[in-house]
């Protein structure tokens, strides 16, 4: 509906701010990374503010992509708005983390656009792309014995020059994204003796220490008990609503997306097989033919919300 | 309407950020432990310019030009020590280097067998530029040159399918490394007995009766060396996560990677030229560093290369004083210390620090 008035909103952005434009950018954070301690934290452009409730802070068209000459995504499109929370599922290989990685950045597709707060992210470079995007891969294997603080204060590394120590403002900011994961008491510890729970959550304080405008998360949930799949996503909800984060993650468990996601990316085979809320993507005839399963779509009679579960009869003479 | 992302939150009280302190890397306590590493290398160095395989008398060495104490001083004692800290420094800095671009804290020059392509490279230049003259250049040049590529050699075979494998990569480092030892051995061989000794120094490493000007050409190409790896310490860091996870925090990842396997070529080159393979510098001393103060590259490059250079000229004062009149090449220490300690290191620590 307003995605024709939205997109030209962004055309005439990207003709007002020009390809020029990430050089006064990276000069304004260089010039807060070192003015010290008492600058209060702004965003870095007014004019790319993502954070506004409902603005656009990125939007993929009609991406295609693979390794070598096997095509592994077939014209995928995705937007997400401030605030916002996109799933993306399906089964294995059908292509989701291809997917992260080409809107992290880390990966070229080979025909599509991925842009980042109107922009495309061919224009940024790198480090502008870390002031504003944040990724948390599925595994977090650190090489060597750096203190949990250590790793969050990685975090501000886009944001200081290459000389220069971590101040203040920076310091607060770990704090802050610590305080956030409950690991204030942790942050002495070497990250290799953390358990997984305890190693994801520094991961995404790491992230969130990036002050990014959109996070970018592989399977964040993956192998952890109930309590603290409900604690990351509680954490996300808070992020989403008090500063307008953007986030995207590829999750295996479909009744958390459900739950949490305001929109939901269904794939198949590298291809869009459902986009929307989860009630329009998670119905029983969307869900057998791209999980070449029988499955059960109710309602969890405790939130309401969309629950789905295994519905294949292993006995059927009973 | 929007939040700013992170206020300035002034309940996080002065004190919470204090304690801190000793949970990261501050300007304090990098310039205490450089500043207590430096006074080290200050001690070190002295003890080993005052004793040796033979007594002088220090006094008299300073006071009386015509003396053989003031010969044996200058002409022997200050440079071999110049040159052990100078090569031990870059010894350890590139071992530190290297760990940080292959993840691994078993990497080190010797032992993936970038040391053994410098001394090839650095022997075949002795032996084709002995009669054409230019050999004092042409050995730096090739010991570089083969360096670089046994480097890029042994990182492209490490890799398995774009990733890079830990295991797989020492194991084809010490591949390499024999490989080159014996095609030393085969030069040896085939040319005249008249380089033999030149190729034994090579193999071994030695800072056997090293000139001012060899010092010197170290001394540039090293220093040019640190300014490059520390200038990229922040980078290493960010590597240590990963390189899809460094290119997320905005690190250049393939530059990055260029710019480090090139300082590191040059640097082991120039150290080979004039010392032979020294092995586990590289190993033993950025592990200590990092186990007693910390993991951050911005102090374990530095670090390194202070205490690679105490560490260095302390193994050649052993070398040349603990069977005197005679002496041991300074290899033999490094490696005697060496081997038991990667052995340590792969068992107690390997696992543990791979996070594996």
């Amino acid at each position: 509906m307003k995605s024709d008035a939205e997109r030209l909103g962004i055309a005439a952005d990207r003709a007002g701010s020009g390809a020029a434009a990430p050089v006064p950018v990276a000069a304004k954070a260089h010039a807060r990374a070192t003015a010290g301690t008492v600058v209060p934290l702004d965003r870095d452009d007014a004019t790319e503010c993502a954070a506004e409730a409902g603005a656009v802070a990125m939007r993929a068209i009609n991406l295609t992509a693979g390794y070598g000459d096997r095509r592994v995504l077939h014209g995928v499109s995705i937007d997400l708005h401030a605030g916002e929370m996109l799933a993306i599922v399906g089964p294995n290989g059908a292509g989701k983390s291809t997917l992260l990685k080409i809107l992290g950045g880390a990966l070229r597709p080979w025909s599509g656009t991925v842009d980042l707060e109107g922009r495309p992210l061919t224009e940024y470079d790198r480090r502008a792309i870390a002031r504003r995007l944040a990724m948390v891969a599925q595994e977090n294997l650190v090489a060597f014995r750096f203190s949990v603080l250590e790793i969050v204060l990685m975090g501000r590394a886009p944001h200081l020059g290459a000389f220069h120590f971590e101040t203040r403002h920076d310091l607060e900011i770990a704090h802050a994204a610590l305080e956030r994961f409950d690991l204030i008491g942790l942050a002495r510890r070497p990250i290799q003796e953390l358990s997984g729970g305890e190693r994801k959550r520094v991961f995404l304080a790491r992230a969130l220490a990036q002050d990014p405008h959109v996070a970018l998360l592989d399977e964040p949930t993956a192998f952890l008990d109930l309590r603290h799949v409900a604690e990351i996503f509680g954490r996300l909800r808070e992020l989403r609503v008090e500063r307008g984060l953007a986030v995207v993650a590829t999750l295996h468990d479909l009744n958390a997306a459900a739950l949490h996601a305001d929109r939901v990316l269904l794939m198949k085979d590298g291809a869009t097989a459902g986009y929307g809320t989860p009630e329009e993507v998670f119905t029983a005839d969307n869900l057998r033919a791209v999980y070449e399963t029988e499955v059960y779509v109710g309602r969890n009679p405790a939130n309401g919300a969309i629950t789905v579960l295994p519905a294949d009869n292993p006995r059927p003479t009973r | 309407m929007s939040e700013p992302a992170i206020r300035r939150n002034p309940s996080i009280a002065d004190a919470a950020l204090a304690d801190f302190a000793d949970a990261h890397l501050t300007r304090a306590r990098m310039a205490m432990t450089l500043a207590a590493l430096g006074a080290l290398l200050i001690v070190v160095s002295i003890v080993a310019v005052a004793f040796g395989s033979v007594h002088i008398d220090l006094i008299r060495a300073v006071m009386d030009s015509s003396s053989p104490d003031r010969a044996i001083l200058f002409g022997a004692r200050i440079p071999r020590v110049l040159m052990g800290a100078i090569v031990g420094a870059v010894l350890a800095a590139v071992g530190a280097a290297l760990q940080a671009l292959v993840r691994n804290p078993l990497a080190e020059g010797g032992i993936l067998g970038i040391s053994g392509g410098g001394a090839f490279g650095a022997i075949v230049a002795l032996v084709v530029f002995s009669k054409l003259g230019g050999s004092d250049v042409a050995i730096p040049l090739c010991a570089f040159a083969a360096s670089l590529l046994s480097t890029l050699a042994v990182y492209r075979l490490a890799q398995v399918d774009g990733r890079l494998e830990p295991f797989t990569l020492l194991l084809v480092g010490v591949i390499f490394n024999a490989f080159w030892g014996a095609a030393i051995m085969l030069v040896n061989s085939i040319v005249n007995f008249f380089f033999t000794h030149s190729i034994i120094f090579w193999l071994m490493g030695s800072f056997e009766a090293p000139t001012y000007r060899e010092v010197l050409m170290v001394t540039v190409l090293g220093g040019i060396g640190f300014a490059v790896l520390i200038s990229r310490a922040r980078d290493m860091n960010l590597l240590s996560l990963g390189d899809d996870e460094a290119a997320e925090l905005g690190v250049e990842v393939d530059a990055v990677r260029r710019t480090i396997f090139i300082a590191t070529s040059v640097m082991i080159g120039a150290a080979v030229s004039v010392s032979g393979i020294i092995s586990f510098v590289g190993l033993i001393v950025p592990h200590i560093i990092r186990t007693a103060i910390g993991a951050d590259h911005r102090m374990l490059i530095p670090a390194s290369i202070l205490g690679g250079a105490a560490f260095t000229v302390a193994a050649d004062l052993i070398a040349r004083t603990v069977i005197a009149p005679s002496e041991l090449p300074v290899g033999a220490i490094t490696a005697l210390c060496g081997g038991p300690f990667f052995i340590y290191v792969l068992r107690r620590e390997g696992r543990k620090s791979l996070a594996l």
